[in-house]
């Protein structure tokens, strides 16, 4: 186990340089400086800014300089909101969305377990029709679609929930929702086809033979293999949620990092990109190896290297 | 040994009565005929060994006795199952569950699937005991090191907290089979338990099977087609073909005077050291899709004596001795003086 | 013993049944059901499955539709024609009109073109990339293989959205731009899948046995081994179109999509949102709706195909 520990440690920091330095490069891509021939700045700020980033001294000194920035998790000030550094945009927005994702998650987890287990054992009933029919509509519909759909419908026409902003749990419902729908499917689709699997399996035939109560069986034997590979993507799924909170954000205007991830993009204050990107990959990054910890613990089979060629 | 045999000939407490029983499954193509009216008497401290071709109905019908065929593809048609006096087939699920795994348990056929893979050995071997009798978490653990200690596995007691993955196949049927034992049942159902393993692992546990039995006077219903096996710990033997017992009897009528010509066929089709210069021979042929099983006896095709009547009618009963009985119309005076007369 | 069959009394058994049963020749063999080739038998299965072909007519129509309906379409998808802005549906303009006056059915078609040509040439340019590494770090194995697949697990572990996000920021939104965004991230899923399926096929002993027969080997490689390694690798195909598709939505969405005056439907629907509570749904309900069933259609057809292209599934 510490082996193994070890071995996705070193992976996570590696894809973490990796994104560090792709940013670093892209940046440097950008013909000129990034801070030229924009009309907002002033000569003085470009100044400062180019000394903030060390855009006067040599390249190899600029990376060092950069990666040392992020360690330390420091990225320098927005270009458009001089007074506001992007550390405090961070500390300001990222709890939101965080909390929007987490709660996401979890929802997700929850119905899509519940829902494809009684997909599975339903196996070719009216449930598991209907289970799975909504799974692929659930696929299919983009979030901001949904999105839009709900706010229509449920807070605009029907006025039954709040439509916008994250002030009371009565307004996340609807954020929630639009942003779960989508993992909820895939998790509910991978769940029922692992346990349709696992229910085919001696120990289970071994576990009614011993008289066990369904629930049991079910519960205690079924599940816990059965949600093997829905661990293995929950490091992935995270990442598609957090980045769908970029435009959940936008819709429901929720004051998250979303908000000012689309703003910068849409000004181009590159220094808000770069610094959410490389904060958003790294706790990505950090998450996956979480859940590849915790698949450690899970599977007592493993204890060096996990199995070639599952995602 | 001989003694022990002895004892059990005596034996005359039923434990297990099949009358008839009949399972069908639905399928895509149509109804299967698994199961088409199979008879037999088991008794205390008996070892009954199934033997057959695979599809023959031989796991079917234990599944059967065991309350697991599986819903709602499988269903019995017909035929009772009576356990100790209880009639089996028309019992609830609940019901049924305080029979499984209490009265009456059942081993699989490949160790390497038949234990769960995220649970301890311990867990596996105490929840059976913790679900249907009233014991301590301490007593079950008990238990489970004397079971453990009983199948002969090394260290019980550090063994338990152990996973199926870090046991040898071997090992790993010698648990399941002490899962099985361990509310401590009457009838075992014994799914090809040497199939997947060594030779001499093979020969290992079926010492084991005996030694059990001869401990604990339980009964026991083997399923396999290794007429290898059956040989060395069978009392009784009954031959599946396409869904029917063609021949039952006790071991020594079965090996020494088999009178359906299927029956010959099989001990033709294996080596056997009392007989080296003669040449092994094959059946030829395959069994009839049970979809649409014959309504005469389903071995004509592949019989080398088949008759006329083969074809239009199932033949009857004919006992032959006590503890042996055929179905075939060999039997027949009729057919008996066609033999004289060619 | 008891008989299940129909009851016959031993009166109705016939003494002159009791004679040897001539020999028909092949009574014995069971009846082989007349072998099809891989893809016809695929091709049998996937037409059994109703969704999946409801998906494939759905997507050749559409095809048919982005190909040849702006061409019949009196409305051109840029010129604007501000007397008709913001119409509701109707008999001349059957989606309604945009802000600018341009018609909603006629970028629609538009959009599907767009959608469409994004998908399917992140899907190829993956492939192409996939086959190459997969199949050299399948190929050549031992070192090289896990050098190679050291590389694509670090690259798994990006964050595929936010590098695409960050690559299309960099070199400026076009249709172009978005593609090579999104296949320096995708073709990762397909090289591992390809190096499977190569090491999968090494594995057939027969492989090494059949060099010695020349000429016959690649007759074996097209017969057998290549319609069985395929199937994951079409699969995969299948499965990258929608998501492509959704990418490309979610970039436009973003602000990151194409330029107006052109139109993709992701472009459409991020243009339809400020006006969408003004009661403009049609705006909206288009462009969404035309998303929606692309991606369920390609989700449809592509688990119909990993059912009928699944050689274990077979029967």
């Amino acid at each position: 186990m510490g082996k193994y520990i070890v071995k996705r440690f070193i992976m996570m920091i590696a894809t973490i340089l990796i994104i560090a330095t792709l940013t670093f490069v892209l940046m440097h891509l950008i013909p000129g400086s990034p801070f030229e021939g924009e009309r907002t700045t002033n000569p003085t700020i470009q100044a400062n800014l180019e000394k903030f980033y060390k855009l006067d001294e040599p390249l190899h000194v600029q990376y060092l300089s950069y990666l040392k920035s992020i360690v330390t998790f420091d990225f320098g000030p927005s270009i458009k909101k001089p007074n506001e550094s992007v550390n405090e945009l961070l500390a300001r927005g990222f709890p939101i969305s965080f909390e929007l994702g987490m709660l996401t998650i979890l929802v997700a987890l929850l119905s899509g377990i519940i829902l494809g287990t009684i997909a599975a054992l339903r196996h070719n009933g009216l449930v598991d029709y209907f289970a799975m029919t909504f799974a692929v509509i659930g696929i299919s519909v983009p979030n901001f679609v949904l999105a839009t759909l709900l706010i229509q419908q449920l807070a605009v026409t029907w006025d039954l929930l709040p439509a916008a902003t994250w002030s009371s749990p009565l307004h996340m419902i609807l954020p929630i929702i639009a942003l779960a729908t989508g993992p909820t499917a895939i998790i509910a689709r991978l769940t029922r086809s692992s346990m349709l699997e696992v229910l085919t399996q001696d120990y289970i035939k071994m576990a009614r033979a011993k008289g066990l109560s369904p629930v049991r069986i079910i519960v205690r034997h079924a599940l816990r293999n059965a949600l093997m590979p829905v661990v293995t993507i929950l490091g992935t799924m995270l990442a598609g949620i957090l980045t769908g909170t970029f435009v959940i954000e936008r819709i429901f205007a929720i004051p998250g990092m979303g908000k000012y991830f689309v703003e910068s993009i849409n000004n181009r204050d590159y220094p808000v990109i770069m610094g959410t990107t490389v904060f958003y990959s790294s706790f990505l990054v950090f998450m996956l190896f979480i859940v590849d910890i915790v698949y450690g613990l899970l599977d007592p089979r493993i204890k060096l290297h996990r199995k070639e060629g599952d995602a | 040994m001989n003694g022990r045999k002895q004892k059990k000939v005596s034996s005359h407490v039923k434990v297990l009565q099949v009358d008839n029983l009949q399972v069908s499954f639905r399928t895509y193509g149509g109804e299967v005929e698994a199961v088409r009216g199979v008879s037999f008497d088991l008794y205390q401290g008996e070892t009954l060994a199934i033997v057959g071709e695979s599809g023959c109905g031989k796991s079917v019908t234990s599944n059967a006795i065991m309350g697991l065929i599986p819903q709602p593809a499988g269903i019995i048609k017909n035929g009772s199952v009576v356990f100790k006096g209880k009639e089996l087939t028309g019992m609830t699920k609940p019901q049924l569950r305080k029979i499984q795994g209490v009265d009456i348990s059942m081993i699989f056929q490949d160790p390497m699937t038949a234990l769960n893979p995220t649970l301890t050995i311990g867990e596996q071997l105490t929840e059976g005991l913790r679900t249907h009798k009233k014991v301590s978490k301490q007593e079950a653990k008990q238990k489970a090191i004397e079971m453990l200690a009983l199948v002969g596995i090394p260290n019980p007691t550090e063994r338990l907290k152990q996973f199926p993955h870090q046991f040898s196949g071997g090992m790993r049927q010698r648990i399941v089979i002490a899962i099985a034992l361990i509310c401590e049942p009457e009838l075992l159902i014994a799914d090809e338990p040497t199939t997947a393993l060594d030779v001499t692992i093979q020969a290992q546990i079926l010492e084991l099977f005996e030694e059990i039995q001869q401990k604990t006077d339980i009964s026991i219903i083997l399923i396999t087609h290794d007429l290898g096996v059956v040989a060395k710990i069978a009392d009784r033997i009954a031959v599946m073909y396409a869904g029917k017992i063609v021949e039952i009897g006790d071991k020594r009528a079965i090996f020494y005077t088999p009178e359906h010509p299927y029956t010959k066929g099989l001990l033709n089709s294996v080596p056997r050291l009392d007989l080296v210069e003669e040449e092994l021979q094959p059946i030829d042929g395959t069994p009839p899709d049970l979809f649409s099983p014959p309504k005469g006896c389903p071995f004509t095709a592949r019989c080398p004596y088949a008759m006329e009547v083969c074809d239009h009618v199932y033949p009857f009963t004919t006992t032959i001795s006590e503890s042996h009985s055929v179905d075939c119309w060999l039997q027949d005076k009729r057919a008996k003086v066609l033999q004289e007369q060619s | 013993m008891t008989n299940s069959q129909e009851v016959v009394s031993p009166q109705h058994v016939k003494d002159e049944w009791f004679r040897p049963l001539p020999k028909e020749q092949g009574k014995a063999e069971a009846v082989v059901r007349p072998s099809l080739s891989y893809w016809k038998d695929a091709w049998r299965r996937l037409r059994k499955n109703k969704l999946a072909m409801g998906g494939l007519i759905f997507l050749i129509l559409l095809m048919l539709f982005a190909i040849f309906g702006p061409i019949f379409s009196p409305y051109s998808v840029t010129a604007t024609d501000y007397p008709s802005q913001n119409q509701p549906p109707s008999a001349t303009h059957w989606f309604g009109t945009d802000e600018a006056g341009r018609d909603v059915f006629t970028r629609t078609w538009y959009g599907a073109r767009i959608s469409i040509f994004v998908g399917v040439m992140a899907a190829l340019i993956d492939f192409f990339i996939g086959i190459i590494y997969g199949g050299i770090s399948g190929y050549k194995g031992g070192r090289t293989d896990s050098i190679m697949m050291r590389i694509v697990e670090v690259l798994y572990g990006l964050p595929h959205l936010l590098v695409v996000i960050l690559l299309m920021v960099i070199m400026g939104a076009s249709l172009t731009t978005i593609i090579v965004a999104l296949t320096v991230t995708g073709w990762v899923g397909m090289a591992r899948i390809v190096r499977g399926q190569v090491l999968q096929i090494k594995n057939y002993e027969f492989v090494t046995a059949s060099k010695s027969f020349g000429a016959k080997s690649s007759r074996i490689i097209r017969k057998n081994l290549l319609p069985n390694t395929m199937g994951p690798i079409i699969v995969q195909m299948t499965l990258t179109v929608p998501s492509a598709i959704f990418a490309e939505a979610f970039l436009s969405f973003l602000g990151l999509g194409i330029a107006a005056p052109f139109a993709s439907w992701g472009v459409m629907a991020n243009d339809a949102l400020p006006v969408i509570l003004s009661g403009h749904w049609w705006r909206l309900f288009f462009p969404a709706l035309f998303i929606s069933l692309t991606m369920f259609a390609f989700n449809v057809l592509g688990d119909g195909l990993q059912d009928a292209l699944d050689p274990k599934l077979r029967r």
